[in-house]
């Protein structure tokens, strides 16, 4: 295969090969995270409600409020990792497209 | 307590610490000290206008009563920042390659420059922000009333108060946003007040969250359980409203004139959005963690009478923290104000780009640069603009009764401005979207939106309780809360889902059936595919643009000071001595760009390209291109005709410089031989004529003999003599014709009888005697004459065994032909166009006289008005002597 090791003056093209694909999968999961987000956020729709049965079934609003609040942090650290790291390839190669005008 | 006084001596300092901010942010960006003006520090913190005093002080309230639904509000927009590479890079990279002012100006430039769009959406985006405004007034009158109850000193009233703080904050806009017009389109004081303002308020609801965590209920745990107490405690949310609300949320994100204001006519680097889309919806969440906690406590503590959206102000009033309340007060004002500042300056911008300035150019006969002040017509246009929008924002608080929640106001403006959405996405991805479908899809939209959200919320005077419980004309299936007979759905999602889905379907049949201009078209496509298309702006590449007329207008758009400015300036940096830069495609391009933060990049443009004379390629300029070239082609295939006819002129000219050489090459010949002949009878004459004189005793027969010897030789001179002026008679038109009457046979009969005197060698004559008989009118002697010379020439010149003569004629056309056809061979190809010139002889040698027969003979045809030429193909030598209708004669 061509990353075997008899290879020494390849070996440095295959590792950024293997570096841009890393990208662009990364890139692939930074778009993905909207839907991740919309998923998430639509989950609370499916807990039993405080009308339908008795009060000690209903989600607590802490409970609620915690995983909300939980989601959408996460959601902001996701996009955070992908936008810092975003920055640091920006320097070096210009990411699709999105380099200076 | 804080008296109205000391509030009023707050507002005032405050607004004043913002004058000064943006004054020296300005001052900053003008020395060009101004990089982390434009860091993505400032551009997230700038979009925190989405966060008005609607987040501000209705959050809490609509917790209060909704539980955790508040928070869709929040999660739509985070949901767009975290996708941003996937809608919001593409919208900002269009904004900033069409230099784009506002989402009318982007929807009509990507439907093909179309101004009754942007008006369009523009009255969309005015009436759809309205109920915004009116919530902003509603806020900052609801918070000076909490104080004012307080106050004993002074009288308030409500109504008047609504008019004084909408006036005040019109002309806090007025100052603000139309300080300066001569800024280029990124207001950097603006942006960096409202950085400011997001910050204070920011720090003013985390103040009063930790407060209200630390201070009243003893940490995270305590409030957690205080929560669940409380009357909101467990969760309760309509899905319908949850999903509905965070789509709206999400769409009026992008489409919130003051929200597109910020985040893509201001923004400076594309690369700020990745910032952005972590650390805003981080500022969203910062924003709304505590609302819940106040809410919570606010409901515990407070009376069930006090309105939860001013828990903010009143749970710490209540507690005594004065100092706390006042901080809380300015972060709900400075809410207000910068969402009022940027929301009018965003509408204003587009009344005037959009709805004054056209009205006000096509008004003017003459060209921009004629067109005395348009300074002061944008200026004023702005700031009567702004007064509009407010005095509509006090218009619909009053007829909504300003009881409403501040988050009700608030989604109804959302669902207004979301109308906007599917023209919006549908011009960035599709590019078979038009015009017409947008249009249809808007107005629709907007109709829906108006008469089932709108005037409802209006209350009972503009739509009657008959056609809320009855429908529109009485059909049942338009009421306004239950259209199409669906019932039960809340108002909010009932519209939405109504409107929006009508909207879009109308949007695209109509586009689908409906054909786009070439602007349109052209235009649609450098939209939806941006990324191949944004190598930057299109430059200008005017080099025939007359600094001076530039000056002169420049000077009645930033004023004679700014414009003076800036052209030394720009000479400075192309390093020129005099105060006028030369018009580079880079100074005309950074010109149009100044221009178009004052009067719109449609009209800068239009304005510059009125004294450039073009910009570079436009759908107008390729069609006049396709004329010229096709214009070209006419010409150069013209070109090719001459020159065919040219050549065809340079090969006749050849033809008769060949003829001509070979005339002269006769001419020298028969010289030679008209010489010759003249010298063979004169010698014999002169011989024979010595020896009769010197010669004694000659026979007399002898005498006789030597005699006609000299005689025929003499009569043979005569007759070349004669012939060589019958031709110069003849050429010259002198000749005079004996015109008589006579049959054809008795004229060849004379021709034949003449020709072959019996000696000689012995031709046979084949003649058709029938078709002899017809008389001719004519000079018949020039006729025989003619004859008799095809008929010696056959004798002389047919080289067959048995020479024989065929006499043909016929009648063809009117004409008379007589063809002489003989069974030799003929002329030789190369000798057929010289038998009839003079001098002409076949073969020198058979010489029976000057070679002028023919040549005389033609000439005498053409007096008659006949021709004669020579017959090839014939089998044997040809001559055909054509003769005009019966008798007729070219006249003499």
């Amino acid at each position: 295969m061509s990353e075997g090791a008899g290879e020494p003056p390849g070996a440095k093209v295959v590792f950024l090969e293997r570096q841009s694909y890393r990208r662009r999968r990364l890139m692939d999961a930074a778009r993905l995270l909207p839907l991740l987000g919309a998923g998430l956020f639509l989950v609370p729709l499916l807990w039993p409600e405080a009308e339908g049965g008795p009060e000690g079934e209903a989600v607590t609003m802490s409970s609620a409020f915690l995983y909300v609040f939980g989601c959408w942090a996460a959601l902001i650290a996701a996009a955070a990792v992908f936008g810092l790291s975003a920055r640091h390839w920006g320097r070096s190669e210009g990411m699709g497209g999105q380099g200076r005008d | 307590m804080a008296s109205l006084n000391l509030l009023l001596l707050v507002c005032f300092g405050y607004v004043a610490l913002l004058f000064g901010v943006a004054f020296a942010a300005d001052r900053m960006a003008a020395k060009g000290r101004s990089t982390w003006l434009r860091s993505p520090l400032v551009y997230t913190l700038s979009l925190s206008i989405y966060c008005t005093a609607w987040t501000f002080y209705g959050a809490v309230g609509y917790a209060a009563r909704s539980g955790l639904e508040f928070v869709t509000i929040y999660l739509g927009p985070t949901l767009v920042m975290v996708g941003w590479w996937w809608g919001l890079r593409k919208l900002v990279r269009i904004g900033r390659s069409q230099r784009i002012t506002s989402i009318a100006d982007l929807l009509s430039s990507r439907y093909g420059k179309s101004n009754v769009l942007a008006i369009g959406v523009t009255i969309l985006a005015v009436i759809g922000v309205t109920p915004y405004i009116s919530l902003q007034l509603q806020s900052i009158t609801l918070s000076f009333s909490i104080f004012a109850e307080a106050d004993p000193t002074r009288g308030y009233h409500e109504d008047s108060s609504v008019i004084w703080v909408a006036a005040g904050l019109a002309v806090f806009a007025i100052l603000f946003g139309t300080r300066n017009l001569d800024a280029n389109e990124r207001h950097h004081g603006v942006v960096m007040a409202i950085a400011l303002e997001a910050v204070v308020k920011l720090v003013a609801l985390l103040a009063v969250g930790i407060f209200v965590v630390w201070g009243l209920s003893g940490g995270v745990a305590g409030t957690l359980a205080r929560i669940d107490a409380s009357p909101i405690g467990h969760w309760r949310v309509d899905g319908g409203r949850w999903t509905a609300i965070t789509f709206l949320a999400a769409a009026a994100f992008v489409c919130l004139p003051r929200m597109f204001q910020v985040m893509v006519v201001e923004n400076d680097d594309e690369r700020h959005l990745r910032t952005a889309a972590w650390a805003f919806p981080f500022y969203l969440l910062l924003m709304s963690l505590f609302v819940v906690p106040i809410a919570a406590v606010g409901l515990d503590l407070m009376p069930a009478w006090e309105n939860p959206d001013l828990f903010v102000l009143t749970v710490p009033l209540s507690q005594g923290r004065e100092g706390l309340a006042m901080l809380s007060f300015i972060g709900g004002f400075s809410s207000a104000t910068s969402m009022v500042i940027v929301a009018a300056m965003a509408l204003s911008t587009m009344l005037s780009n959009h709805v004054v300035m056209p009205i006000w150019l096509s008004s003017r006969k003459q060209g921009a640069s004629q067109s005395g002040d348009v300074r002061k017509v944008v200026l004023l246009a702005r700031r009567v603009a702004i007064g509009g929008i407010m005095a509509l924002g006090v218009l619909y608080f009053q007829l909504s009764g300003g009881g409403a929640a501040l988050a009700a106001i608030g989604l109804i403006s959302f669902a207004g401005v979301a109308q906007i959405l599917p023209a919006l996405v549908g011009g960035l991805y599709w590019r078979g979207a038009t015009r017409t479908g947008a249009l249809a899809g808007l107005g629709i939209g907007f109709a829906i939106w108006l008469f089932s959200l709108l005037l409802p919320g209006l209350g009972n005077g503009l739509l009657s309780s008959k056609v809320m419980a009855e429908g529109l004309f009485g059909l049942g299936w338009l009421r306004p809360h239950a259209l199409f007979g669906i019932e039960g759905l809340d108002p909010i999602v009932h519209c939405v889902l109504w409107s929006l889905t009508l909207n879009t379907m109308v949007f695209c049949i109509v586009s689908l059936a409906s054909f786009p201009s070439p602007l349109e078209r052209l235009q649609g496509a450098q939209f939806v595919n941006i990324y191949d298309h944004s190598a930057g702006p299109r430059g200008w590449t005017g080099s025939v643009a007359q600094s001076e007329d530039l000056m002169v207008m420049t000077q009645r758009i930033l004023g004679a000071k700014d414009a003076r400015a800036l052209f030394q300036r720009e000479a400075a940096l192309q390093g020129g001595r005099g105060h006028l830069p030369e018009p580079t495609p880079a100074f005309l391009e950074r010109l149009e760009r100044q221009l178009a933060g004052s009067v719109g990049a449609a009209t800068a443009h239009a304005m510059i390209g009125q004294i450039v004379g073009g910009s570079s390629v436009s759908v107008q300029d390729l069609l006049a291109v396709a004329d010229e070239s096709a214009q070209m082609l006419e010409y150069s295939s013209k070109l090719e005709a001459q020159s065919a006819e040219l050549s065809r002129t340079a090969g006749k000219l050849r033809e008769a410089n060949e003829k001509l050489t070979q005339i002269s090459l006769q001419k020298d010949a028969f010289l030679s031989q008209v010489s010759h002949e003249l010298r063979t009878p004169m010698t014999s004459i002169r011989a024979f004529s010595e020896i009769l004189r010197d010669t004694e005793g000659l026979s007399q027969e002898e005498k006789r003999r030597y005699a006609a010897i000299i005689h025929d030789e003499a009569v043979r001179l005569t007759r070349l003599l004669n012939d060589l002026l019958d031709l110069s008679v003849l050429e010259s038109g002198q000749v005079s014709l004996n015109v008589s009457s006579g049959p054809l046979s008795q004229v060849l009969d004379h021709a034949v009888s003449s020709a072959l005197p019996g000696d000689g060698r012995a031709l046979t004559i084949h003649r058709n005697r029938e078709g002899e008989e017809m008389t001719l009118r004519s000079d018949l002697d020039r006729l025989a004459q003619v004859f008799i010379n095809l008929i010696a020439n056959a004798q002389k010149y047919c080289d067959a065994d048995k020479p024989e003569l065929r006499i043909e004629t016929r009648v063809e056309h009117d004409r008379l032909l007589v063809d002489f056809i003989d069974n030799g061979s003929g002329v030789p190809v190369d000798s057929q166009a010289l038998v009839f010139e003079k001098f002409a002889r076949v073969g020198a040698e058979k010489a029976g006289g000057a070679g002028l027969g023919l040549a005389i003979s033609r000439e005498i045809m053409e007096r008659l008005g006949g021709d004669i030429r020579y017959l090839p193909g014939q089998g044997g030598g040809a001559f055909r002597v054509v003769l005009p209708g019966r008798g007729k004669m070219a006249a003499e």
